[in-house]
């Protein structure tokens, strides 16, 4: 019997986490569904909202006065520059549209707990030897990984769409970046794992999703700079972490100006904070499953 | 320590309901045991408890040598569980699973396929272990869970109605395996069940639980034996006016009416029925048909419970029939 059986503390883990890939890329459908979203905002937002062209576009004059063109382009380029940090916002959008897949994809990993539950698969599971905190780890790890390949794709896209790379960019940078979504990613997966666990049906995990994905969204500057915001909502997108984790990649990939200690120090303790309490809830959730 | 299953006071209270209640009993290894009782008496609780899926509120149990609250790790590891649901991940085949599973145990790779394959073979899954469980039929699921119950080879196996909502004829077949597969690995069966002709016929040793408390623990014979009495069935024309002088009879303790059918509830059987038939005789009444039985399960579980199987079978059959649209809906 002994040496049939390995039980050392990570047995099982990485059995657990390929099948949740494997549940993934099994049904390419979802995969392609959950990309939808994010390269709609970019074809769609990222394209008609080319700021530039509101005054490259548009010829228009101020009686008494006759400006010539380039000085109307490089007063809106400038104009540009002070607020997103770039004349192109194309660019902005997309750096901003890696940490939204991330916050959907995290979501979603709530959400498959849930109806791992409700299907008595981990009924199942918590028969079995398999450590606790295994099965919450196998869950955000997953999640992880999913969102890293799905921000790739993102990239990818983007990249294809027109999306402009700082000068001298390096291999060094685009670490940084999955740096940064990986800190964010595992944070916000044990989030909505912790609260997918806690709640008792898919209802009410919809409900928390829905409550949070938005918001959370549209108070950090994916859109928009923080300081275009009103002052009741600087606060907020002050402590969101896509915020960092988009001040991080915009650095990085576009070269705009920002603090990557600042971003990466905050990054590592949203992740690690949430990852230890997700973890140690859900493990005493699981512990008295009734 | 003999015993593959001793309980000591084991409880379970959801707030005030005492879903569990000091309940006390051993099942001895190599044996059959069944859970009978209504929904509700408590039978899926205990047996969560037993599984250590649950945490009792108050006492304990012993199972396979290791007590379910401090070693809970360990009577994991030696026992098989089939739940009542359907548990297979429906988005991978079976042969994924049963090796899912396996991993989960720890147990080494090489040793699991031969017992994966070895298990799909017995239940008959070989040919269907490369599909999608979604593809499977009831019977199929079950047998599936039944196999990865198994692979860890376990001294005691949980069932919670591992018959619930299949055909008779598939039934038959799971208990089939499963008698094959008790011969086979020498296991003790812990199974709770709503279908009298099964505990009857393939359990050793019955436990009827009513309200969180076990009422009455015995082999199905002890039980039978254990309702004072025979029964006494009478086919005749004209039963209201019958009824009315059986009545009278002393002996007689319950008298049921279906269709031209009398089922006579007596002390004695075979003192009372010729008191019935001269009875009966004299005032111009003939019986085309007599017959004396034995009590059945069935009237030994009314007894201690009050309520009758078959309704209780009708309903979770309900249950269970919408679990399943509920499972398709998703899909």
């Amino acid at each position: 019997m002994k040496e049939e059986v390995n039980l050392s503390p990570l047995h099982g883990l990485w059995a657990l986490i390929s099948r949740e890939l494997k549940k993934w890329y099994k049904t390419p459908v979802l995969l392609i569904i959950s990309l939808i979203q994010p390269v709609v905002w970019l074809a769609l937002f990222g394209k008609s909202m080319n700021l530039a062209s509101l005054f490259t576009g548009t010829s228009f004059n101020i009686n008494g006065l006759n400006i010539p063109k380039q000085v109307l382009d490089q007063i809106a380029s400038e104009v540009l520059k002070a607020t997103f940090g770039t004349s192109d916002y194309f660019s902005f959008l997309a750096a901003g549209m890696l940490s939204f897949i991330v916050l959907f994809n995290a979501m979603g990993s709530g959400m498959s707990i849930v109806w791992d539950r409700r299907l008595g698969f981990l009924n199942k599971l918590l028969t079995t030897p398999i450590p606790r905190g295994s099965i919450v780890l196998a869950k955000i790890i997953s999640s992880v990984l999913r969102s890293l390949v799905l921000a790739s794709i993102v990239m990818l896209v983007a990249t294809l769409m027109g999306m402009q790379y700082v000068q001298g960019i390096n291999v060094l940078d685009f670490l940084g970046v999955y740096l940064a979504l990986f800190l964010m990613a595992f944070g916000l997966s044990s989030l909505f794992v912790m609260l997918a666990l806690r709640s008792s049906s898919w209802e009410s995990q919809m409900a928390i999703m829905n409550l949070l994905n938005l918001p959370l969204l549209f108070a950090s500057n994916s859109f928009y700079p923080t300081s275009s915001m009103p002052s009741w909502l600087r606060p907020v997108s002050d402590i969101n972490p896509l915020s960092y984790t988009n001040e991080a990649i915009r650095q990085l990939l576009l070269g705009i100006q920002g603090n990557l200690t600042i971003d990466f120090t905050y990054l590592s303790l949203f992740a690690f904070i949430l990852a230890l309490i997700g973890i140690i809830l859900s493990w005493r959730a699981l512990q008295q499953n009734n | 320590m003999d015993d593959a299953i001793r309980a000591i006071e084991l409880t379970k209270y959801y707030g005030s309901v005492k879903a569990v209640d000091h309940v006390n009993f051993e099942v001895r290894k190599g044996e059959i045991f069944g859970f009978l009782g209504p929904n509700g008496a408590g039978k899926t609780t205990t047996i969560k408890m037993l599984a250590t899926l649950l945490k009792p509120t108050e006492g304990t149990a012993i199972v396979s040598g290791y007590d379910i609250v401090r070693e809970a790790k360990k009577v994991r590891q030696s026992i098989g569980v089939v739940p009542q649901e359907y548990t297979a991940d429906e988005d991978l085949t079976g042969w994924e699973n049963i090796i899912l599973i396996a991993d989960m145990y720890g147990i080494k790779r090489e040793i699991s396929r031969e017992r994966a394959k070895e298990l799909l073979n017995m239940v008959g899954l070989s040919n269907a272990m490369n599909r999608k469980v979604s593809t499977y039929s009831g019977g199929m699921r079950r047998r599936l869970e039944i196999a990865i119950g198994l692979i860890n080879r376990p001294s005691i196996l949980f069932l919670d109605e591992p018959t619930l909502g299949l055909d008779a004829q598939t039934r038959v077949a799971i208990w089939s395996y499963l008698m094959d597969l008790k011969k086979m690995y020498n296991m003790t069966i812990s199974v709770t069940t709503h279908y009298l002709e099964e505990a009857d016929f393939y359990c050793n040793r019955i436990a009827i639980i009513d309200k969180g408390k076990i009422v009455k623990i015995g082999s199905p014979r002890e039980l039978k034996e254990s309702i004072k009495g025979d029964i006494i069935t009478l086919e005749l024309m004209d039963t209201l006016k019958a009824l009315s002088i059986l009545k009278r009879i002393d002996g007689v303790i319950e008298i049921k009416e279906e269709n031209n059918l009398l089922r006579i509830k007596v002390s004695n059987g075979s003192e009372i029925a010729p008191k019935i038939l001269e009875a009966l005789n004299s005032v111009g009444i003939y019986v085309t048909r007599i017959s004396i039985t034995q009590p059945t399960l069935d009237e030994a579980y009314m007894e201690y419970t009050g309520k009758s199987l078959r309704e209780e079978q009708a309903s979770s059959e309900e249950m269970f029939a919408m679990m399943r649209t509920l499972r398709r809906a998703r899909s």
